[in-house]
């Protein structure tokens, strides 16, 4: 079965060798250089394949690779933290999976994870439980039955009318940015002239023939409609038969992806909390999505990246219906939250209102000394009401509770996230106070964690109501600290 | 510094145990000369700049002298204020449970870490706190946001906190995160 691997590898090559085809073209022979690339990558294909082993052993996983340069890596069972099952439509076809074993401290560099990658799929999805539940198994509970036999509970599946918050992702707009780039390298390097194209003639022509009002605007709606389309899109591409189970072993699962399918598991000992974040668009759909906070699933990690999703876009009650289930306690996604009151506002507007005055005052200084044109400081300052509107958003997000065990903070606009961290995995207080917020009687209190962003701050709160907040969040811990009875110095 | 002194008691009259005290130990009083000295490299550099431009290819040389003037009356007032209403600021202390400092000056913050979460104890000498027989102590816990420093202890008092810190955070069992 593995030997489709130097085939599956081939074909991830094409967009390499048709380039080199297009490039060599120019020389009249671009059939051979396709032709000894394809050779090429084949034997590298072929030659990765024969020097990559792995083995399973009680203690340990190796994956062993490398012709010249051999090497070993190892990782202790009990440090899996993580196993994601990636299959691309590639593997797909031929019945493959990829598996990635995350350990939570595995480096930026992309030798470190490790990647097994072009197994059975069966095999892929054994692999799985098997590292996952032993590991548990291992840790506090005693061993039970054969983790494989345990049941799987659904906390969430995707319902097909959830892809209407498709388009207020804006996931297109980075995808449409991506392929209009892509486009114009290409047209500069295979030297095709668009104007050779006749539609592209055609339109250019229509556009330049019109009002430019009218251009401006139909130009705005065909983008609007390329980036609603390519967002509902990646939607569907990437949460398609999304499926959250909790398996009774004490792990999470996630499946999605209609192409690619992606499995991850997210071992509950190691979950810290929850988050519950949304946009304004996705406010004003009524949408919010659902991320894990867990230690040993660090943001931006190569494959990891996206492995803490617990929900995709979707109603905002369906995300705190989840966030509920997986804290095991539906309170904390819900509950009112503490305004930060009147100072914080004030701080939120000095601070959208001030950085847009700096800026037109700058652009003001240029036009009266550097003989800049006036347009620019008269557009900084229209930007004044968005920046107000901004400001009053800032200020409505504000919040922070304690609910039971639960420390639950919420702050931010065009990413507005409620944050829901377990006191348990408090493992330290910030509280900082810039010399404005000492005026105001103002800190910003951050509580810091292994596990997520590593830091869930409660920004502006009064002074008193934050250590109110931290002394009962983590009882004892501050008292060693606090003013005598007799506070006089 | 005004702020400093005010700082002291932000909340006196509110309830007792309803505020946060400083930590009880200051650093070394060598630190202001430390950072002084270290203020003083930096401005050194930026005015040596300006004045090799002003001396070199002046291009306005009005404008670039009184730029000159104004940097260096800047880094006199920062060289001077600043490590002063620093060392009022910078302070420590270990209680059995937990680490708790106070750092800054225009802006202040205090960290608080329990023992227990302690993972990892550094000591640092760089070339100026070598020659003022200083050390900074960083201590780490599982949460990339929260080290805390303690900058511009002298070398025993530095040595001795290391040495209860590394005992107390042996305590702890688990991995503490």
């Amino acid at each position: 079965m593995l030997v489709v691997q130097p085939v599956l590898e081939l074909v991830r090559a094409l967009p390499a060798i048709l380039g080199i085809a297009i490039i060599g073209s120019g020389s009249g022979r671009g059939g051979q250089w396709a032709l000894a690339a394809a050779v090429l990558f084949a034997a590298i294909g072929t030659l990765r394949w024969l020097t990559t082993t792995y083995r399973i052993t009680p203690e340990q996983v190796q994956l062993r690779r490398g012709l010249l340069r051999r090497q070993v890596l190892s990782v202790s069972r009990d440090r899996v933290r993580t196993v994601d099952v990636t299959a691309s439509p590639l593997h797909r076809v031929v019945g493959l999976a990829r598996v990635q074993v995350g350990t939570g401290h595995a480096g930026r560099s992309k030798d470190q994870s490790l990647t097994l990658d072009g197994l059975g799929a069966a095999d892929a999805a054994r692999l799985r439980g098997d590292l996952l539940h032993r590991a548990a198994a291992s840790g506090l509970e005693a061993p039970e039955a054969p983790a494989a036999a345990a049941p799987e509970r659904e906390l969430a599946r995707l319902d097909p009318a959830w892809i209407r918050f498709g388009p207020f992702t804006l996931s297109g707009v980075a995808a449409l940015a991506l392929a209009l780039a892509l486009a114009a390298r290409l047209a500069s390097e295979t030297d095709v002239d668009p104007e050779d194209f006749g539609t592209l003639r055609d339109l250019v022509d229509h556009l330049t023939g019109i009002p430019t009002a009218a251009a401006v605007a139909e130009v705005a709606a065909a983008l609007l409609v390329v980036v609603v389309l390519a967002s509902t899109g990646g939607y569907v591409l990437s949460y398609w038969g999304f499926r959250l189970t909790r398996h009774e072993g004490g792990t999470l699962h996630v499946r999605r992806g209609l192409l690619t399918t992606r499995a991850v598991s997210i071992e509950e000992r190691r979950l810290r909390g929850v988050e519950v974040t949304d946009t304004p668009l996705l406010r004003t759909a009524g949408g919010a999505r659902c991320t894990a906070i867990a230690t040993g699933l660090r943001r931006g990690e190569g494959a990891a990246r996206g492995g803490s999703l617990l929900l995709p876009p979707a109603p905002r009650a369906e995300a705190e219906r989840v966030a509920g289930l997986v804290l095991g306690d539906p309170a904390p996604a819900t509950a009112p939250l503490a305004p930060h009151g009147p100072a914080a506002r004030q701080r939120r507007y000095t601070r959208a209102l001030g950085s847009v005055a700096i800026v037109a005052a700058a652009l003001l200084a240029a036009d009266l000394l550097g003989g800049w044109p006036a347009w620019p400081w008269i557009a900084a300052l229209a930007l004044a009401p968005v920046a107000a509107l901004l400001a009053a958003d800032r200020y409505r997000s504000l919040g922070h509770a304690l609910v039971g065990p639960w420390l639950v903070v919420r702050s931010g606009s065009l990413r507005r996230r409620r944050a829901i961290l377990a006191t348990d995995g408090v493992i330290g207080w910030n509280v900082r106070r810039s010399f404005f917020q000492r005026r105001l009687g103002l800190a910003t209190l951050t509580a810091t964690t292994a596990a997520g962003r590593q830091r869930y701050p409660a920004l502006d709160v009064d002074e008193a109501e934050a250590l109110r907040l931290a002394r009962a969040a983590t009882p004892g811990l501050l008292d060693p600290f606090l003013a005598e009875d007799a506070p006089r110095r | 510094m005004l702020c400093a002194v005010t700082d002291a008691a932000p909340t006196d009259d509110a309830p007792a145990a309803a505020a946060l005290r400083p930590p009880r130990h200051r650093v070394s009083p060598r630190a202001v000369r430390y950072w002084t000295l270290r203020a003083a490299l930096g401005w050194l550099v930026v005015i040596a700049a300006q004045a090799v431009w002003l001396g070199v290819a002046p291009a306005d040389a009005t404008l670039q002298a009184i730029a000159l003037a104004a940097t260096v009356v800047v880094a006199v007032a920062h060289a001077i204020g600043m490590p002063r209403w620093r060392y009022r600021i910078h302070r420590w202390e270990a209680a059995p449970e937990a680490l708790y400092t106070q750092v800054g000056w225009f802006d202040q913050e205090r960290r608080i870490a329990p023992m227990s979460r302690i993972q990892t104890v550094d000591t640092e000498r760089g070339p100026l706190e070598q020659l003022l027989g200083l050390a900074t102590v960083t201590v780490t816990t599982a949460s990339a946001a929260g080290p805390l420093r303690i900058a511009g202890l002298d070398r025993e008092t530095a040595d001795a906190l290391v040495h209860d810190l590394t005992l107390a955070a042996r305590v702890g069992g688990d991995d503490a995160t």
